[in-house]
This record gives structure tokens, sequence and C-alpha cells, in this order.
């Protein structure tokens, strides 16, 4: 009887890294769409200089929920290519 | 020959019952923690699951050449009565499960119908033990654990890094992400599955000599095992989304995507590298994670419990039921006729089972702090939907 504990290993770290990585990502997008739209707030509401960072807080956030596009992306590729 | 073509229309429209109840005993692991958190209303949800897993069984290229994977060995003699009486086991015990609202593995229930059925039909020489414990016991005792850890330490994260920020804001991003994950889930299930269904009727046609050996499954045997799995998926079973999406623990879009991505990691990595966990285990893993990796979040242990010593059973359960329809199965086409009426017979108590106690009032877990979405949403004369 041979059971594959390297195989197991490997399954529990690469799953745990990939889930950590993919969420933290995720987690920051999501906290950079909502300093995004409290800057938008903030300077709708007037106040100086706050609405300038707005358009970087986007394109952070794209850049995060890309990153987890191309995540979900190659999940698909390797259930097809099973 | 007369008699072989009946027996074999017999295990194909059996295994494709059995694929059925895997589609709705399994729908609660992709689509319970969406459903739950609200990222999906549970009608588009099921929907949407049903789709993904038709479209898995066409999607894989590996066709399934084995109905076991090694835990039976398919020359020493596995007759179709014997596939008849192990998929028998395996349909009634996860009607069973399904009607105490239990989320227990399929892919158990089938391997000990077989498990069970082989040894009866066909000897212990017929049943590799050594392949059970490398594919069944390790992985189901490491499978939650592995899950359950990525989803504890993701869910951790998602809390710190956006602690900052409202809880209306993080849980309209964090649901959107739950819809990608949960659909993953779905279609690596319909691919993993649908193919159990496809080996199984495809290695009885190969026996029966309407295939030749090692024959791939023709279109119409992927098409109905994907259209099988699909609609039950569709039915939904609500009794184990109920206890997956509000029994284990109460689930927030951030833990709801932390677990859906660790179980989805989990599956992914596991099959990628030889090492196949059941989607169930993993699923049940990473939503324990995620209730205890919150802030003050908590899993109810007593629910926790029940479904171990469901997980426990499903094995010797399956088998017994599985062996003793082989007995039965093996003293010739009445004892089959048997088989197939008590398979009818126990399917429909269940059922009715299930109409007199529906999964909204009674049936469920204590601590029921609301009533669940998904029963309300249930239309009362949706059949075994309920």
């Amino acid at each position: 009887m041979e059971i594959k504990w390297g195989a197991l290993a490997g399954t529990a770290g690469v799953s745990f890294g990939i889930t950590v990585a993919v969420v933290a990502v995720f987690a920051l997008g999501s906290l950079a769409l909502a300093r995004r739209d409290a800057a938008r707030e903030a300077a709708a509401a007037g106040g100086p200089g706050q609405g300038a960072g707005g358009g970087v807080l986007a394109a952070a956030a794209a850049v995060c929920f890309a990153a987890c596009a191309a995540a979900v992306g190659y999940g698909i590729y390797l259930i097809a290519a099973r | 020959m007369e008699h072989i073509t009946f027996l074999v229309a017999v295990v194909i429209i059996t295994a494709l019952a059995f694929d059925f109840t895997n589609g709705f005993h399994d729908t609660a692991n992709a689509m319970s923690t969406s459903i739950a958190t609200g990222a999906l209303r549970p009608r588009v949800a099921v929907a949407i699951s049903a789709v993904l897993n038709l479209a898995g069984a066409f999607l894989s290229v590996e066709v399934a050449k084995t109905i076991s994977g090694g835990i039976i060995d398919e020359s020493a003699g596995v007759h179709p009565e014997v596939i008849f009486a192990a998929l028998t086991g395996a349909i009634l015990w996860n009607l069973a499960t399904w009607l105490l609202g239990l989320p227990s593995s399929s892919s158990h229930a089938l391997y000990g119908g077989l498990i069970g059925a082989t040894l009866v039909g066909v000897g212990t020489h017929g049943v590799h033990f050594d392949t059970v414990v490398t594919k069944i016991l390790i992985p189901a005792v490491a499978a939650p654990f592995v899950a359950g850890l990525a989803s504890w330490g993701a869910t951790r994260l998602a809390y710190l890094i956006t602690r900052g920020s409202s809880e209306q804001s993080a849980g309209r991003s964090f649901r959107l992400g739950q819809i990608a994950s949960s659909s993953l889930i779905s279609l690596a299930h319909g691919t993993n599955d649908a193919q159990k269904t496809m080996g199984v009727i495809t290695l009885t046609l190969i026996s029966a000599g309407s295939l030749g050996a090692g024959a791939s499954p023709p279109l119409w045997v992927i098409l109905s095992a994907g259209l099988a799995i699909a609609l039950g998926t569709y039915m939904g079973g609500w009794r184990i989304i109920r206890t997956m999406g509000k029994g284990l623990t109460d689930i927030e879009p951030r833990q709801g995507f932390s677990s859906e991505s660790a179980a989805t990691s989990v599956i992914l990595a596991s099959s990628h590298m030889g090492f196949g966990l059941s989607t169930t285990h993993v699923c049940t893993g990473g939503v324990m994670g995620a209730g205890l990796g919150a802030p003050g979040g908590q899993v109810r242990w007593s629910v926790a419990r029940r479904m171990v010593y469901a997980w426990l059973m499903t094995l010797p359960a399956a088998g017994a039921v599985g062996g003793a329809a082989a007995w039965i199965a093996g003293l010739g086409n009445a004892g089959v006729a048997v088989v197939g009426v008590l398979l009818v017979a126990g399917s429909a108590a269940v059922w009715f089972a299930s109409r007199r106690r529906p999964v909204h009032s009674g049936n469920v877990v204590d601590e029921e702090p609301e009533p669940l979405p998904a029963a309300a949403a249930t239309p009362p004369p949706a059949g075994i939907a309920a």
C-alpha cells in the first residue's frame, strides 16, 4: 500500500497558497473600490483634494479583479484540460 | 440475449437515476453559501449550477474508463447485476441522507455500493482493499482539514484587509465574487461526477457486448448523463443546502467567497495532483473553516457531528444495501425484478416522508434564526425538490 503523502502535502500547500492569494487580492480590490466610493462622496460633498485619488483607486481595483479573473480562467483551463 | 438487453436497460436507467440523485445531493456544495449570503437567488443559483453541470459533462476530454478508479477489480467478473445492486445501494443512501439534510459524499455512496455488491456477487478478490484505504479513507479524513485550513486562512485575511470598509461595500463586491467561485465549483462537479455515470453505463455496454472493449462513451451516453445530473441539480437539494448554508454556521459574503475559493482550489489542485478529494467533504470543510475564521465566528458542532456520523456511515451503509441487493439480484431475473421493486418502493417511501415534513417546517437544525429563502422560494407542489 503506497500512500502518496507527498501529493497530499502538495495539494494542501498549493491550495492553501492559491486560496489565500486569490482572496487577499480580491479583498484588496474590494478595499480599493470602497475607498474610491468614499473619495467620490467626499469630492461630491466639496472636500478639497479628496477626489484626486479616485482614478488611481479604480485602476488598482481593476488590476486586482483582473488578477482574480485570470485565476478563474486558469481554473476553467484546468477543468477542461483534464 | 433478450435477458441481457433488458438487464442492460435496467442498469442504464438506474445509473441515470443515481446521476439524478447525485445532482440534487451536491447542489449544496457549490451553491449553499451563495444562496445563504444572498449572492444568488435560490432558483437562479440552481439554474446556473445545472447549466454548468451539463457543460462540465461535455468539457472533459478524459473519458471515464473505469467505474471506480481501481477500487474494484472490474475484470474479476463484475456483471450488470452487480452494478445494478451497487447503484441501488448508492441511490437509497443518497435519498436517506437527503431526507435528513446531511451532506454526504455521493462518490462514497457509489463506492460503498460497488464494494458491497462486489463482495457478495464476486468475492473478496474483486475488491482492492489497499486502494480503498488510499483512495477513499485517507482523502476523506484529509479533505475537510485541507479545505478548512485554506478557507480559515483566507477568511481571516479577507476580514483583516477589508476591516476599514463598510459592511455594505465589502458585501457587494464579495457577493459578486461568490458568483464566479460557486460557478467554478459547479463546472468542476459536472466534469467529475457526470463522468462516473458515463463510466458505469459505458462499462455495462461493453460487458454486454454492445460496445467494443475500451470504447469511448457514445454521444447519447454523454448527453443523457449530463442531462440527468443537470436536472437533479436544478431540482435543488434544499434540505442539504439549508444545512450547509445556514445550519453549520452563519455565512457572510466574505466567508462565502473564502470558503468557495478554498473549495475550488482544493478540488482543482487535488485532481491535478492525482489525489482526488470528495467535493462534499471539501466544501463542508471550507464552510466550517470560514465559520471559524471570521471574528466571533462559530460552528454549530452538533450539526457537524451528525454530518461526520453520516460520512462514517456512508460506505458501510451503501455497501450493506448493495451487498444485499447483489445477493437477491444474483438469484436470477426474478431477483433483479425484486431489487427493482424494492428500489422504487424505497425511493417512494423517502419521497413521501419528505412531503410529510417539508424542509421549511421540520427536520432542520434547531438554531434556525429565520426561514431560509430557499425554502420560501420552493413552490409547494415542487415534488422531490421540496
